[in-house]
């Protein structure tokens, strides 16, 4: 500890011992908390009381009767754990009686203070802390400690509750380790009497009738085997494992959700051999007496284990296909096997095994879904993965949920009625689908996939977050479209599809709900971007009114739809899909270019998102070379780095600098490439002579840009500015030519300038500018010291400990004059 | 007794039924069925070549002795006449014998006229006071479009039973044909209105002291009511056209529909799979997207109901879509006072509108519309609106049959382009049926039907609220639409099971009267003397005459009898008067087996012996060869000739009950 904080900490201590002066914000306590964790991680605790006596005062102080706020109670029994956790340490406070007054009976845990839950959260943590060594456990066992935890274990607050079991498997975990010779054997016997106590304790928890003791004795165990790897872990799997089994044959399974996560932790394991420990029967039993609903997590969880046995594996993947395999049964035309189970377990699926109540049934089968969803892209997945009747389950769903199924059984018809309209699982279905897109089918079902996805965008009746989902997976199936591999062009199917979908597109580009437009608008981004250059793409797009109504929404009055249509007008052009408008909104035939209305957006509109995206769609246009900015690249760059300049929305000055940055590297000729593999020309294009390159950046007024965002309130922006200018300062060091003496008279008006500007005062313009100038100005500058000093975070000087201290104590310090004040 | 239900209309949305309810005779809604128009030829304001050139149809052994009367366009026939319409049925029941006539909203009153001028109808009508009159503007708005376009010819030869079977469907199909009239003439209209008595929400209006009618809001339109029809002792609900959507009316009153013993269900949403937001949301989307692409709108609309809301709905949208400078027209000789009408109904708005009567500003935003002259609106497309007209625009205008009314010149005007698009919003006519004679058509045509009447979700919410005891309907509701026979969720469900309806059918309503109220005069009453035989429950005796007269039931002090003379007059007297006989005393009271035994024994009879029976007890007194016999109502003593033995008997059972 450095001689400052010394010297201010008697004070502290004093000031937190005062009830008179409470703590108003608790979080100092946390920060005071973490330091004096780094200094004992650092050195010796003991030398640290020893040095500072003030703080087992402090420790002895909070004993006293006395009204002391419960966060500083609660701060000190923390603070003794830190501090005991140190095994000669804890001799020291041992020595003093101060460990059992703090957390024996004699302590808090008697008194009034007890009642307040950050005083047990407290007590809990400090003990959490201490018990590192040998002697914490005989003083655990000497004061009667882990009694008092079993009880916490149900303490009202969570907190504590979930601390406290925590805090078990610690001592447990911890009284093991002390074992010399190897795993106990099964006896109770062998086992040190602090964990024969907690594992007895959790013998009987699993015993009891009583619901609530159970799930605590099955969250410990939960936490043990996740945390816990050791040998004995197995040892204490064979002696709870019948007693665990014991509770399946319980109706209904009592606390099915954490016997679930038990029986997972335990399998993932990697301290246990799981075939001698009788484990996969136990899962599979689990698995069968759980009801659908329960088991569909447990079933998640097998499939994703690595190692487990193939019959398992399959009764598994059948529970979770229970529920679609009894909707496809239930909408089924005919008689005979929907292809999702085995012909046997097949028959037993009856369409009545959904959950009758509607939130029931919906929650399942949207559960289902996620489920499948995430067991997809895994490499374990189950293997041969029914892609087909899946897919046809999806798309029943979605007729279902649509309206558009006609099921011929009484089943169907009420499954219908249930799921009618019902959005969380359109929305569960749509993204699954869009899930299954990454496989593919055999074509008259993916013709079917479209046509309810072609259901789904046309339907009014579609919500806006069920529309976006529909254009998402509209997307992904899209992309998977072609058949044949390596060729990106979409088929002659897909491009069919295409003319149905525009008008619809078309349709909801004139939504009156800004959410459907939005999406709309995205949706017909990406798929711009992505066969924007594709002749049948092309072909379709330029027939229908969507390029046109695009341009309209460019003045949409919500601000996220300019954006997106700023987005996608951008790609159009890039693409030479823009078709000038001549709607009624241009009577005369005279319309802007789109360059001028995107201008226009830039420095007119009253919201950042359009004028964030035009900025992106500039810097997109300029790397691209884009028709409309090759003409007269440098004028372009002046205009938009003059107006961005001025921008108020820090991100659209940051997105400035990148378009700067791409200006600057294709003014000088750098190839970009941050992959350090990638193939780069062979040569560069030569971007003729490094001062005519940098004069047409001081035509275009970079440098003034750069240097105003050098000194800009907003750090990414002043940090990209500093790196632009350090790249060019590091291109040009080596050119010898623009070598100029420092001391010439314009350099230094534009560092007396700069100066004002870091000052604050901007007022004044740079004015024309020298490549000779810029770069003398450049030399000079500290860049490095800048950007070292813009890297710390903005708190880094009021984060030591001593302004820690010195804050704590004027907080006190200043209630204390109120305090004055009020005689 | 019991309740009658007739049915005259088959068309659930435009009811007409007739009920008979404790001797009075109540005609509930007069709908009138508008679909037989469908199978006339539109009539164009402005002479349409098109239109005049079609061909005659003729048979299929080349016989054309109908071609004169029918038509033929792009397959289909039609007739070339003036449009008639389908009238409810006269013949089930004498209309003159109907007393009332309960309206519930202003689509279910256009066959008014035919009933009050036409069948010898003496009583009255009942609405709400927008009903009335924006059941005027409808009408006026009909028979205008009809007038203005006089048509020499009425064809009546295709009606002949023998001819008819020969014809194309739907001409083939279509029902009761001879039955079908002109439209009425604003005369008769002015004359049945003239019979209509305003009633207010949750007004009481006593019928010949039997029944008392209440009108409760519906929420479906201005002024759109439910009825009450109640005695003292029995509850009939009409619910017809009701709506739980927020739109302009106020609210459904659903909790003084509780308790009713018959709940009878019209009028619900003719497009059950279609949600009004989502359609309202397809309306300006399609309306917007053909605007932009330089088309015209046309909506095919009645002069009031929804157009408020779309109207609303587009004051909110135009700006955000970029469609200010697009003209709105609404076309209808009823338009204006349809827009003006709408603004002075505060009192039967939603509490929304209400509120805006105390702000300086119109319910309904449309004021602010015509003000900016967004919206415009003209009586005709002849007069000041030819020389207003821009293209491109949005045309609100009748009729919704597209087969009289300005909306037929649009038709011919705008269906040769793809850029223009009709949109379709009300529910009442096919839109492919309304489209046939336009055929072929390069206009757009888009359907969003926007209906919000109750849908069957809805439905099976206030049936578990109001839980009557029997539901009537129509019996197109106790099944799936016919298209979509999986959808068990578009029938009406229901315990028990509703009864269903159809027309020209005769329902008896399944429950019986079985209390009356009966009052009593004071004098009479005063002269009681009530025992009390239970505490709390006193019984009389009354001796009175009852007096029946208007419905209400009245007992009178009876006539005081003539002073007796003599043993034989009085004789006679008595057995004249029966009121007057001097009864038995009336007895009460059970009988205590085991005290009856004590009794008994006190009074010296031994040898008792009690058998219990399925209805009481059977006292065996085995010595006198006597048997009692005690049951809840009733006690026999049965004993050879012995009447002393049977009186003391008897004595000792009296003694056990109360006398008064």
């Amino acid at each position: 500890m450095d001689p400052e904080c010394s010297q201010l900490l008697p004070a502290l201590c004093a000031v937190l011992a005062d009830p008179r002066q409470p703590m108003a914000d608790d979080t100092c306590l946390e920060k005071l908390l973490d330091w004096f964790k780094t200094i004992t991680e650092a050195g010796s605790s003991l030398l640290l009381l020893q040095e500072n006596p003030c703080l087992v005062e402090l420790l002895c102080h909070v004993l006293k009767p006395q009204d002391l706020s419960s966060r500083v109670l609660s701060f000190s029994l923390r603070l003794t754990g830190v501090f005991a956790a140190q095994e000669d340490c804890f001799q020291y406070l041992q020595q003093g009686e101060l460990l059992p007054r703090l957390f024996g009976e004699a302590g808090p845990l008697g008194g009034a203070a007890w009642t307040a839950p950050t005083v047990r959260s407290g007590w809990i943590q400090g003990l959490r802390s201490l018990a590192q060594h040998p002697s914490a456990l005989h003083f655990l066992a000497d004061c009667g400690a882990v009694d008092t935890i079993f009880s916490l274990q149900g303490d009202s607050s969570l907190f504590v509750a979930s601390a406290a079991g925590q805090l078990l498997v610690h001592i447990l975990s911890l009284s093991m380790r002390g074992l010399a010779e190897g795993p106990p054997g099964l006896q109770a016997d062998d086992w040190p009497p602090c964990a024969q106590k907690i594992v007895g304790h959790i013998e009987e928890s699993l015993r009891s009738t009583a619901t609530p003791q159970i799930t605590q004795a099955l969250n410990v165990l939960t936490t043990t085997f996740s945390h816990c790897h050791d040998p004995w872990t197995q040892v204490l799997w064979v002696r709870l494992h019948p007693l665990v089994a014991a509770l399946l044959e319980k109706d209904p399974v009592p606390a099915a959700h954490s016997l679930v996560d038990l029986l997972l932790s335990v399998a993932r394991s990697p301290g246990l051999s799981s075939s001698s420990c009788g484990l996969w029967e136990t899962l599979a039993q689990t698995v069968s007496h759980l009801s659908p609903t329960q088991a569909g997590l447990l079933a998640l969880g097998i499939l994703k284990l690595q190692d487990c046995p193939q019959a398992l594996r399959a009764q598994a993947f059948a529970v979770l296909l229970q529920p679609l395999a009894c909707v496809l049964k239930a909408t089924a035309q005919g008689p005979g096997p929907s292809g999702l189970l085995d012909s046997t377990a097949a028959d037993s699926v009856t369409a009545d095994m959904l959950p009758p109540s509607k939130a029931a049934c919906v929650g399942l089968l949207c559960r289902t879904l996620a489920h499948l969803e995430l067991l997809l892209p895994l490499p374990q997945r189950p293997c041969p993965w029914p892609q087909v009747p899946l897919l046809g389950a999806a798309v029943t769903l979605l007729q279902l949920c649509g309206g558009s199924g006609s099921p011929a059984s009484d089943a169907g018809r009420q499954l219908c009625a249930l799921l009618l309209g019902c959005v969380r699982v359109q929305r569960a279905a749509l993204d699954f689908l869009g899930t299954l897109s990454q496989e593919t089918g055999p074509p008259e079902l993916v013709t079917q996939v479209f046509a309810v996805l072609l259901e789904y965008l046309r339907s009014p009746d579609s919500s806006p977050t069920v529309l976006k989902k529909a254009f998402q997976a509209t997307f992904r199936w899209l992309l998977s479209s072609p058949r044949t591999p390596g060729c990106s062009d979409l088929d002659s199917d897909a491009v069919l599809f295409l003319r149905e979908l525009l008008p619809v597109l078309q349709k909801r580009l004139c939504s009156p709900c800004w959410e459907v437009r939005d999406s709309s608008l995205e949706f017909l981004t990406q798929m711009t971007r992505r066969w924007g250059g594709q002749a049948g793409f092309r072909h379709a797009l330029l027939a229908s009114e969507v390029p046109r109504l695009t341009e309209q929404l460019l003045r949409d009055p919500e601000s996220y739809v300019r954006a997106s249509a700023v987005t996608a007008m951008g790609q159009l052009s890039s693409q030479g899909l823009c078709v000038p408008s001549a709607g009624p909104e241009h009577p005369g035939g005279q319309q802007k270019s789109l360059l001028g209305e995107l201008l226009h957006i830039l420095s007119a509109d009253s919201e950042g998102f359009p004028r964030r995206a035009v900025m992106q769609v500039f810097t997109q246009w300029l790397r691209d070379s884009h028709a409309d900015v090759v003409g007269d690249t440098e004028q372009f760059v002046a205009g938009v780095l003059q107006v961005a300049g001025q921008d108020l929305d820090w991100e659209v000055r940051a997105q400035g600098l990148e378009l700067a940055l791409v200006f600057l590297e294709q003014t000088l000729g750098l190839s970009r490439s941050h992959c350090p593999y990638a193939v780069t020309p062979p040569v560069a294009a030569p971007a003729g002579p490094l001062t005519q390159a940098l004069q047409s950046l001081c035509r275009v007024r970079l440098f003034e840009f750069a240097f105003r965002a050098l000194f800009d309130c907003d750090r990414p922006v002043a940090q990209k500015s500093c790196d632009l200018l350090l790249l060019l300062r590091a291109k040009t060091a080596s050119s010898s030519s623009l070598q100029e003496p420092r001391s010439s008279p314009d350099v230094a008006s534009v560092e007396a300038a700069l100066q004002r500007w870091r000052a604050g005062d901007q007022a004044q313009p740079l004015g024309d500018l020298e490549p000779e100038v810029v770069l003398a100005v450049l030399r000079s500058m500290d860049l490095e010291g800048l950007r070292g000093a813009l890297a710390e975070s903005s708190d880094h000087v009021e984060k030591s400990p001593q302004s820690l201290l010195q804050d704590m104590l004027a907080t006190v310090g200043i209630r204390g004059e109120n305090e004055a004040d009020c005689y | 007794l019991k309740l009658c239900k007739y049915c005259l209309s088959g068309h659930p949305t435009l009811p007409c039924n007739v009920l008979k309810f404790k001797s009075t005779t109540i005609m509930l809604d007069c709908g009138l069925d508008m679909t037989s128009t469908l199978n006339f030829l539109p009539l164009p304001l402005v002479q349409s070549p098109r239109l005049s050139n079609l061909p005659g149809w003729s048979l299929k052994d080349g016989s054309a002795f109908l071609d004169k009367e029918l038509k033929e366009c792009s397959g289909h026939v039609f007739v070339d006449s003036v449009p008639e319409f389908c009238l409810p049925e006269t013949e089930l029941i004498d209309l003159s014998t109907v007393d009332v006539i309960l309206i519930s909203n202003y689509h279910c009153m256009m066959a008014l006229p035919y009933i009050t001028e036409h069948t010898g109808f003496t009583g009255t009508v009942y609405a709400t006071e927008p009903t009335v009159q924006i059941g005027r503007l409808l009408m006026e708005e009909l028979v205008n479009f009809i007038e203005r376009v006089p048509k020499a010819q009425s064809a009546s030869l295709w009606k002949n039973k023998d001819i008819q079977r020969l014809l194309p469907s739907p001409l083939k199909d279509a029902v009761e044909v001879s039955t079908w009239r002109r439209c009425y003439t604003m005369q008769e209209v002015n004359s049945a209105l003239s019979k209509i008595q305003l009633v207010g929400y949750s007004q009481k209006i006593e019928l010949f002291g039997a029944v008392q009618v209440t009108p409760l809001s519906s929420g479906y339109a201005l002024g759109s009511s439910n009825w009450i029809i109640q005695s003292h002792y029995e509850k009939v609900s009409y619910v017809s056209g009701s709506s739980l959507l927020t739109t302009h009316p106020q609210p459904m009153d659903q909790a003084s529909l509780k308790n009713s013993d018959v709940l009878i269900l019209t009028g619900l949403t003719q497009i059950p799979t279609a949600n009004p937001d989502g359609m309202v949301g397809e309306f300006c989307s399609n309306l917007a997207l053909t605007v932009r692409n330089g088309g015209n709108v046309l909506v095919p609309c009645y002069p009031s109901g929804v157009i408020y809301d779309l109207l609303e709905c587009l004051y909110q949208y135009i700006d955000s879509a970029g469609l200010s400078n697009i003209p709105f027209y609404f076309i209808s000789p009823v338009a204006n006072s349809s827009l003006e009408f709408s603004q002075i109904f505060a009192e039967w708005l939603c509490h929304n509108k209400q509120t805006k009567v105390y702000l300086p500003e119109p319910p309904f935003p449309h004021a602010e519309l015509i003000q900016t002259n967004k919206l415009k609106h003209y009586p005709s497309l002849h007069g000041d609106f030819s020389s207003d007209f821009r293209q491109p625009c949005v045309v609100f205008t009748g009729h919704p049959s597209l087969r009289f009314g300005d909306v037929v010149h649009f038709m011919e005007l705008w269906g040769k382009s793809s850029l223009n698009t009709v949109i379709f919003t009300e529910p009442d006519f096919s839109y492919l049926e309304a489209l046939a004679p336009y055929q072929p058509l390069a206009m757009k045509c888009i359907y969003c039907p926007i209906d919000t009447r109750l849908n069957f979700i809805q439905v099976s919410k206030l049936l578990k609220e109001v839980q009557p005891l029997h539901v009537v309907c129509p019996e197109q509701y106790t099944q799936p639409p016919p298209a979509q026979s999986h959808r068990m969720d578009l029938m009406i469900d229901c315990q028990p099971p509703a009864m269903s309806y159809r027309r020209a059918e005769v329902l008896a309503l399944p429950f019986k009267r079985r209390y009356e109220k009966i009052e009593i005069m004071p004098e009479l009453a005063d002269a009681l003397v009530p025992m009390e035989i239970k505490p709390g429950i006193s019984l009389a005796t009354v001796s009175a005459v009852l007096h029946t007269k208007d419905n209400k039931h009245v007992l009178q002090p009876p006539p005081r009898p003539a002073q007796p003379s003599g043993g034989k007059k009085r004789k006679r007297a008595s057995e004249d008067i029966p009121d007057c006989k001097v009864l038995k005393p009336l007895l009460s009271g059970s009988i205590p087996v085991e005290q009856f035994v004590q009794t008994l024994e006190k009074h010296g009879f031994s040898d008792i012996k009690v058998e219990d029976t399925a209805k009481g007890h059977i006292v065996l007194l085995q010595e006198a060869e006597t048997l009692i016999q005690i049951e809840e109502d009733s006690t026999h003593i049965i004993c050879d000739n012995d009447e002393m033995l049977r009186v003391r008997l008897r004595d000792l059972v009296l003694k056990f009950l109360q006398k008064f």
